[in-house]
């Protein structure tokens, strides 16, 4: 009897080590790829022969990308929108969750439909691009100039990235601090905003953490309404349109079949870069580890905090 | 005289006129009491801060997603006038009978077909993974070998859509270049369905046919690791004590994960497949506009990128157009919110625990 159990205890040990261990390195392997192939020479990386470790390894793709002031205007673009939008979307997220946290509010079941019925229905992509356009042309106007040739930044900032499902995940951490604490706060004078600064935002570190990321995170890689928002207003697209634009225009990975053979050569001639050495797709891989660079470094600090901040969140019990 | 002495702590009794007299406090309270409205008014004055804590995330709300639901009126407008939108004339379901029986049928009925196929591929193959690889984490005991994992398995849901796109396509490359499109090409042959489409132009993900099962096994990659973050907490939480119990029992291994463990998750399991099925129809049209090309297009448009094309002057050329559109779009995430609704009225019913 003993022994049979320590069999199939075995076996499934083995199971789920081998499964999570090849796993964990599908998820790992396509940017150790990326990696090595914007290292390694045209010819090695058109032809498909890298496979983890560069061949005829050169750093001229950094070297092409580091000198592109383009792809670093978008760099900045993306800097800019994910570090203001960030700030906009967390503090009126943190001062909705804490008025929804508050059972006094007035009408706190409608706020909350209110809020929720988004996550139900949204209107669709063309309302929404209807609307954007609207309050893009407003917000030109307010900086007096016409839509097409204003920057659109402000227009992603703040119209877009809301979530409600962050804000649940805020509201549900601010219902479990315990109201003793805020009423000797209260008592101490405090008013609301100093309740929720001194009080209530240390107390769900965890969860501003987690929400603060996802915010970041989902600004840093938007993509399709800032593509849809100002298609010809290159010099404030985010990085990410400005990838996506290089590989549609250069790589002939997704259009333009005739073109297959160019590579975009032309583009690196009047660089003067080598083409036999330099190939486009060491570009696309150079700009991809560029782009992801910043996540990587924030992400092993946060990790630890979305586990506990992230469970069932959005679940009511 | 005496009666009134009993209450003597709290009332107020003025000694020039020798009278008691309610405190002033008291009578305001009472006051409010009687009347519950005079009370909710003082109380809205008296936390008027907080009230305008909520209006900055109200006034974002009602702009950005509220204000776009008053475009969806031009449904059912006539499309064909040049005037505005507030100007058209009112044409009832006109448009939705053309898009279901009209030029654009066609490509309406396909788009939701594969809307649909996506969605429900998405939930067959997407959903059991997480809980598997939850059960699975349970096994690794040593904490360092299974942080390191974690932090492997949760990255790609970090990444954006359009790196995870690229690096989908490179390594699916055409004319058998990207690593995979190499092996497969190795493994079947060229002549062999999956072999001649790794090795065309484009490579797998531009095929009609192969589009839906990397859109799936890219998703996996994407979310599989990030979504077994709830289960997982689930699955510690079975007490050790179940466990000793059921080893002194003689269970093995496979026994204990079907009396202990599975009882123990299921709810959270139950939670959270409602709550797929009424995200269904809500497919990412990002990750589906950036993995689309001429070539697998009849497999891969799904609504709303159909109506983003036909919105566009380029893309409104097989018939469709803005009104179109819009309606398609409406008519998808209508019954996206009717399932939301009644997964939810479900779960209400059947675990006593609601999301929302």
């Amino acid at each position: 009897m003993k022994r049979k159990m320590e069999t199939s205890e075995l076996i499934f040990k083995i199971v789920a080590y081998v499964f999570i261990i090849v796993f964990a390195l599908m998820c790992v392997y396509p940017f150790i790829y990326a990696l090595s192939c914007s290292f390694s020479s045209a010819a090695n990386v058109q032809e498909g022969k890298v496979v983890l470790w560069p061949l005829a390894p050169h750093g001229l793709a950094y070297k092409y990308v580091l000198t592109d002031n383009r792809f670093w205007v978008s760099y900045a673009n993306t800097l800019f929108m994910a570090a203001v939008g960030t700030i906009w979307c967390m503090i009126y997220t943190l001062m909705g969750a804490y008025a929804l946290s508050k059972k006094r509010l007035l009408g706190r079941h409608g706020w909350n439909f209110f809020l929720v019925f988004t996550m139900w229905f949204s209107a669709g992509i063309v309302p929404q691009y209807l609307n954007y356009s609207t309050t893009g042309e407003i917000l030109a106007k307010l900086g007096g100039g016409e839509y097409a040739d204003m920057d659109q930044k402000w227009l992603i900032i703040l119209a877009m990235g809301m979530n409600a499902t962050n804000v649940i995940l805020l509201r549900n951490s601010f219902e479990g601090v315990p109201a003793e604490i805020e009423e000797a706060a209260r008592i101490d004078g405090a008013t609301e905003m100093q309740i929720l600064t001194k009080v209530y935002i240390p107390m769900s570190k965890a969860t501003i953490a987690t929400v603060a990321l996802f915010f970041g995170i989902s600004r840093w890689n938007g993509y399709f309404w800032a593509m849809r928002m100002m298609p010809n207003q290159k010099y404030s697209w985010p990085v990410q349109v400005y990838i996506r634009n290089f590989i549609d225009l250069y790589s002939g990975l997704v259009n333009a079949p005739d073109e297959y053979s160019i590579w975009g050569e032309g583009i690196q001639v009047e660089r003067g870069f080598d083409t036999s050495v330099l190939g486009v797709l060491s570009v696309v891989y150079a700009m991809v580890i560029c782009a992801v660079i910043p996540i990587l470094c924030i992400y092993p600090f946060i990790q630890k905090y979305f586990a506990k901040g992230v469970n069932m969140g959005g679940v009511k019990e | 005289m005496s009666n009134l002495l009993k209450y003597d702590d709290f009332l107020d009794y003025d000694e020039a006129t020798g009278t008691y007299s309610m405190p002033q406090e008291q009578r305001v309270r009472d006051e409010a009491e009687r009347n519950r409205w005079k009370e909710i008014g003082l109380s809205v004055l008296r936390d008027w801060r907080l009230y305008l804590m909520l209006v900055p995330m109200v006034l974002v709300y009602v702009l950005w997603r509220y204000m776009p639901m008053t475009e969806l009126l031009a449904a059912f407008k006539d499309p064909n006038s040049a005037a505005a939108v507030e100007d058209q004339t009112w044409v009832g379901l006109t448009n939705f009978v053309s898009l279901f029986f009209g030029k654009t049928a066609a490509d309406f009925w396909g788009a939701f077909r594969n809307t649909f196929i996506i969605a429900f591929y998405g939930l067959l193959f997407g959903f059991p993974f997480p809980i598997i690889l939850a059960l699975f984490f349970n096994e690794i005991r040593s904490n360092v070998t299974r942080s390191i994992a974690q932090v492997c398995v949760y990255l790609p849901k970090f990444m954006s859509t359009v790196i995870i796109t690229t690096l989908a396509i490179v390594l699916f490359r055409g004319s058998g270049m990207g690593v995979i499109s190499k092996a497969l090409v190795a493994m079947f042959g060229t002549d062999s369905a999956i072999g001649s489409a790794a090795n065309s132009p484009y490579g797998m993900i531009f095929t009609e046919r192969y589009f839906r099962g990397i859109y799936q096994i890219t998703g996996i990659w994407e979310h599989g690791g990030y979504d077994s973050i709830v289960f997982f907490a689930a699955v510690i939480a079975v007490s050790p004590t179940s466990y000793e119990a059921a080893q002194i029992d003689g269970a093995g291994k496979m026994q204990q994960m079907r009396y202990v463990v599975i009882p123990s998750i299921l709810s959270t399991v139950v939670i959270m497949l409602i709550m797929k099925v009424g995200t269904l129809l809500s497919v990412g049209y990002e990750k589906v506009y950036l993995m689309m090309n001429t070539y697998n297009e009849p497999a891969a448009q799904i609504v709303a990128t159909l109506s983003n094309k036909w919105s566009t002057p380029e893309g409104s050329s097989g018939g469709g157009n803005q009104t179109l559109g819009i309606a398609a779009e409406m008519v998808n995430n209508l019954i996206g919110m009717i399932l939301v609704i009644g997964a939810n009225t479900v779960a209400r019913k059947a675990t006593d625990v609601s999301l929302y």
